[in-house]
Parts: C-alpha cells; sequence; structure tokens
C-alpha cells in the first residue's frame, strides 16, 4: 500500500462512519491506557462506532496525524470531525457532553462501570524500554 | 531488536517552562506520571484559551512540542482552563 491509499483509506473510515476511533490495539484487547479508556467510555454508552487499530504500519499513524493534526493517539471522529484524544473524550464522557453529540442517552451512572483507568507503567530493568507499543 | 537509550528525556520542569514561555501569563503545572520521563500531564490556565474549542485549546498546547509528542514524549495529558474557570 503506498502512503497516499493508505491516506485515502483514513480519510474515507472517517467519512463513512458516524463515529471512527483511531487507537492503539482493537476495542476488545486495547494495547494502551489511553486507547482503552476511550473504547471503554463509547462502549459504556452503547454507541455503535468503528475502530482501527495504528499500529499493523506506523504510516497510519503518521498519515492519521497529517491529516487531523493532532499529534496522539487515540483520535475519535464524530460525523468527520475530530473530537479530541483520551483527555478531551473523557472529560465529555463526563459531563454527558459525548452522549449528546452521539445522540445517545446518557446511561446511570450507577449501571455503567467506569472505564478502565490508565494502566501504571511498568519499569522496566535498566531503562530499557519498549517503544513497539 | 535495536534498542537505542535516549538520555535527552524531558523532564517536567522542562516542559513546564516550555509552556510557559510560548503562553505568557500561563498558570501551568506539570506531573512526571511515571517518573520515567515520557508519561506528562499538563495542567494550564491561561486567557490564550478564551473563546477556543478544546480541540484547539489542546493543539496550542501540543504545538509549543511539535513532533517531540509522539516522540522522546511519549504521551502528554491535557488539562486547559481559562482564568475564569471556564473550559471554552
Amino acid at each position: 500500500m503506498t502512503n497516499t491509499e493508505i491516506r485515502d483509506f483514513i480519510a474515507n473510515a472517517i467519512e463513512e462512519n458516524h463515529a471512527m476511533l483511531f487507537m492503539k490495539g482493537t476495542p476488545n484487547q486495547p494495547a494502551c491506557g489511553f486507547s482503552a479508556r476511550t473504547s471503554g467510555a463509547l462502549n459504556a454508552l452503547g454507541v455503535k462506532y468503528a475502530a482501527l487499530d495504528i499500529l499493523p504500519d506506523p504510516r497510519i499513524r503518521e498519515e492519521l496525524s497529517g491529516l487531523s493534526g493532532w499529534p496522539t493517539i487515540p483520535q475519535l471522529f464524530v460525523d468527520g470531525e475530530l473530537v479530541g484524544g483520551c483527555d478531551i473524550v473523557m472529560e465529555m464522557f463526563e459531563s454527558g457532553e459525548l452522549a449528546d453529540k452521539l445522540g445517545v442517552e446518557q446511561p446511570d451512572e450507577d449501571d455503567v462501570p467506569p472505564p478502565p483507568e490508565p494502566e501504571q507503567k511498568q519499569q522496566a530493568p535498566i531503562g530499557l524500554e519498549n517503544r513497539l507499543g | 531488536m535495536v534498542v537505542t537509550l535516549d538520555f535527552s528525556m524531558p523532564s517536567a520542569n522542562e516542559l513546564k517552562e516550555r509552556i510557559e514561555t510560548a503562553l505568557p501569563g500561563a498558570e501551568v503545572a506539570v506531573e512526571d506520571l511515571t517518573g520515567g520521563g515520557d508519561h506528562f500531564r499538563a495542567e494550564i490556565v491561561s486567557d490564550r484559551f478564551d473563546g477556543l474549542s478544546r480541540i484547539q485549546q489542546h493543539k496550542l498546547v501540543y504545538d509549543v512540542f511539535g513532533s517531540e509528542v509522539g516522540g522522546p514524549i511519549h504521551a502528554l495529558s491535557i488539562k486547559t482552563s481559562t482564568p475564569d474557570g471556564g473550559q471554552r
């Protein structure tokens, strides 16, 4: 796949899906705490969304950030527009704005398990770090 | 596999100073979340955020660090507000 094809694929995914999440890993197996919290919020709202794992090819992330002007992952788009990353999505989830934007009811707090907290990073031995995640 | 050690990891204080330089008058607190010099949380109060959407506010902060975010700065969690307490 060429970079242009990747970019077109991303642009298309954003356009065709009411809610489009770019994340590390998948909603079932998130590979990063920030992605886990963001998909967790969408799951808690019971909203239908598309998710793309950006990890398989580093160019996905490069092209996505080039397109959106947003440097980090995850990135949530609703109706073709960037809503934000984990911080903004969680703020909007807690205030009920996210439910509004997605056109769903804000669930009762008691009925919904809170989205997972960001993971505590393990201290790697002798300062080595896995940057692949 | 080749592992490159990067000893030029930024400190919380350095991030704080760079945000303060870019957004004069801002109240900035930066926390190193893991002690590893690559996962940070920044809370910024600035009147420069007045009238901007959250996306635009956060982009102002990300722009201070350019491509370092996602590179040496692995994660930068941001909370922005204006001095009157409003978020937009």
